[in-house]
């Protein structure tokens, strides 16, 4: 397929000049042992190309057959629900009927309570990082962000579980209820587990990720552009927010987008404070459930077909949510560490 | 414009704007203590519960029914390992395959495609991926099984062993290249022993740090290697893992298991932070210096 237009374009034409061209064709003429090195040689070239083309392949291969299993495990209940099963919220497992609403309620919530905690924090720690920081304290604090991003979700959910949600029964959620209990996003008994809970593990979890990918795309803004706005007499914050900040814009959002196809997809921490109840409540302290964690949860335990085939279907939702989540924020960031130079200079 | 643009004022910067910038520093190493905060949390509370729970008899037996005190989780240590070793003979050739691929003969539309279809997949959640693996092998083989838990990790390894040897055979100077070729070495040897072996180091940074990230999946492996009780090492049969493990305990009422699974993500932080230290100090000291 697209393999006829990738032949014309070795290394070697290009690489070789065309004055060492011809006496590479003379050579075999003068050595006949010669000619048959060079053929078995380009043999084993082209198998080779050809092996590292199929691994290459199998990156798209493997997209290919995420996409082709969801869909052909979930058939069943895609005709048999149709759009409804997105719009209704019964989850009645032992009477067969299924209707995903409350699931998608609360992986959209509990990712917009870690992306409100996430992003200014993301942020802040990026623009340290990069802007302010004194050059020693630099490699430390990128370690440990780094490391921040490589604890496994089972050890955030465990930390959670006995030591986050315990704060935040005794201490923070009845503080709430008490200061902003009359916007009614914090009515209910203070459980510790809930949606709030699931909200800051997924924001820990997130920060590592937006600050990296910002930090990755305000070192990618010309050092001309700090130093301009240093020059007009700005001062550091103001060269931050109009040097560096305003030019990277395009690529911060795609930081957050990014962050947030992790929380959509993240599920064991969340599994673990959430609370598990398909319901949809105002409250931001009631239990909830996301479609991670009822796939988690409820897989093997499936028995029937069609409940089988309803959690794939939640499967292939959130898979293609991710996928469209992550192809924006990917282009996005390519806009800004790639674009830069021509658009600095059209400006 | 530029010739004529206004001087400073004498006076220097009024005080507003810099307490402003007073105010933006301020902001920023708060927003930096936040983060830092739990980080610390997490890791004092994993050595000050687990610590205490790590015993010999942790590290060398298999669980205890409910009720009965000691048990451990060496079969699911053991497990771990199988599960990874699996995951790593898939990911790892595809992996550095693909990214050769990139960097040597992707230079392109089609490989920009295949490039942008790895940053894809590496953010497609990993239960997805477990189902995946589920309907592919658990589904044809009837039952759960290493294998299945194996696969299900290799695939979500391949995306990112891809991009790190992309990224390290870049950094090979042409040169190298050319120089090689000129001596009148073919393509596939060029590759295969100079840049290869010249970005070594680094590609063995990326698939450790792949290693790291996938050997604390827990839902991958949910309905694929399923967990056991036993000691197993056979790949067709449902094994144990570490991270499947400390989620059982830690989501049951008994305060032994509790115990346990704050040992037991002691011993697995212990793998991914080790895993993450090896790479630094290899990183720090190979040619791939400053770029890790």
């Amino acid at each position: 397929m697209g393999i006829p237009r990738l032949t014309p374009r070795p290394l070697r034409p290009r690489e070789a000049s065309p004055v060492e061209t011809p006496p590479r064709r003379t050579q075999p003429a003068s050595e006949p042992a010669g000619v048959r090195v060079r053929v078995g040689s380009r043999l084993a070239d082209e198998l080779f190309r050809y092996a590292m083309i199929a691994c290459g392949l199998s990156v798209a291969v493997v997209l290919g057959l995420i996409l082709y299993e969801l869909v052909a495990n979930s058939t069943l209940s895609l005709h048999q629900f149709g759009w409804e099963f997105f719009s209704t919220r019964t989850w009645d497992p032992a009477n067969d009927v299924f209707g995903a609403l409350p699931f998608i309620y609360g992986t959209i919530i509990s990712s917009i309570i870690a992306l409100v905690i996430a992003v200014p924090l993301g942020l802040g720690v990026a623009v340290f990082i990069t802007e302010m920081c004194p050059q020693g304290l630099r490699a430390i604090l990128s370690f440990s962000t780094e490391l921040l991003a490589a604890i496994p979700s089972v050890i955030y959910g465990l930390w959670a579980i006995f030591v986050l949600v315990p704060i935040l029964r005794l201490y923070i959620e009845p503080a709430l209820i008490r200061s902003l209990g009359w916007t009614g996003l914090f009515e209910g008994p203070p459980y510790g587990i809930g949606m709030l809970a699931a909200g800051m593990v997924l924001a820990v979890m997130v920060v590592p990720i937006i600050s990296s990918l910002t930090r990755e795309v305000l070192s990618a803004v010309p050092r001309n552009q700090r130093e301009a706005a240093l020059a007009l007499g700005a001062t550091r914050w103001e060269m931050i927010r109009v040097g560096v900040l305003r030019n990277a814009r395009a690529g911060i959002l795609g930081a957050v987008i990014l962050g947030l196809g992790r929380a959509l997809g993240e599920t064991m921490a969340v599994t673990m404070v959430i609370g598990n109840r398909p319901e949809i409540a105002r409250s931001l302290l009631a239990p909830g459930y996301t479609m991670a964690s009822v796939i988690a949860n409820e897989f093997t335990e499936a028995t029937g077909r069609l409940y089988l085939s309803a959690l794939v279907e939640i499967g292939l939702a959130l898979f293609l949510v991710t996928i469209v989540v992550n192809a924006l924020a990917r282009l996005l960031v390519w806009s800004v560490t790639r674009g830069v130079p021509a658009r600095v200079h059209a400006q | 414009m530029r010739n004529n643009a206004p001087l400073r004022r004498r006076g220097g910067i009024s005080w507003s704007r810099r307490l402003k910038d007073y105010f933006a520093t301020a902001m920023a190493v708060a927003a930096l203590l936040l983060v830092l905060l739990p980080l610390a949390a997490i890791f004092i509370y994993l050595v000050q519960r687990g610590l205490g729970s790590i015993s010999w008899a942790f590290l060398t037996q298999t669980p205890k029914p409910v009720g009965v005190a000691g048990g451990g989780m060496a079969n699911a240590i053991l497990g771990t390992g199988v599960i990874l070793g699996i995951a790593s003979a898939i990911g790892v050739p595809l992996g550095i395959g693909a990214g050769v691929f990139l960097s040597e003969y992707g230079r392109n539309r089609f490989g920009d495609a295949i490039r942008f279809t790895a940053d894809v997949l590496n953010g497609v959640p990993s239960i997805v991926i477990g189902i995946v693996a589920y309907s592919l092998v658990v589904l044809k083989q009837k039952h759960f099984s290493a294998l299945a838990g194996g696969v299900a990790l290799g695939i979500m390894m391949i995306p990112t062993i891809t991009r790190a040897t992309e990224e390290m055979l870049l950094l090979v100077p042409r040169s190298v290249r050319e120089a090689a070729l000129g001596l009148g070495v073919s393509r596939w040897r060029t590759t295969v022993s100079i840049t290869l072996r010249t970005a070594a180091a680094g590609i063995i940074t990326g698939i450790m740090l792949a290693f790291a990230r996938v050997a604390g999946e827990t839902a991958p492996l949910l309905f694929t290697a399923f967990g056991s009780q036993f000691w197993s090492a056979k790949i067709n049969q449902p094994i144990a893992a570490l991270p499947l493990q400390i989620f059982v305990y830690a989501i049951s009422p008994y305060d032994e298991w509790h115990r346990q699974a704050w040992a037991g993500a002691l011993v697995l932080i212990a793998l991914i932070v080790g895993t993450i230290a090896v790479v630094r100090l290899i990183a720090s000291r190979g040619m791939m210096k400053g770029t890790a």
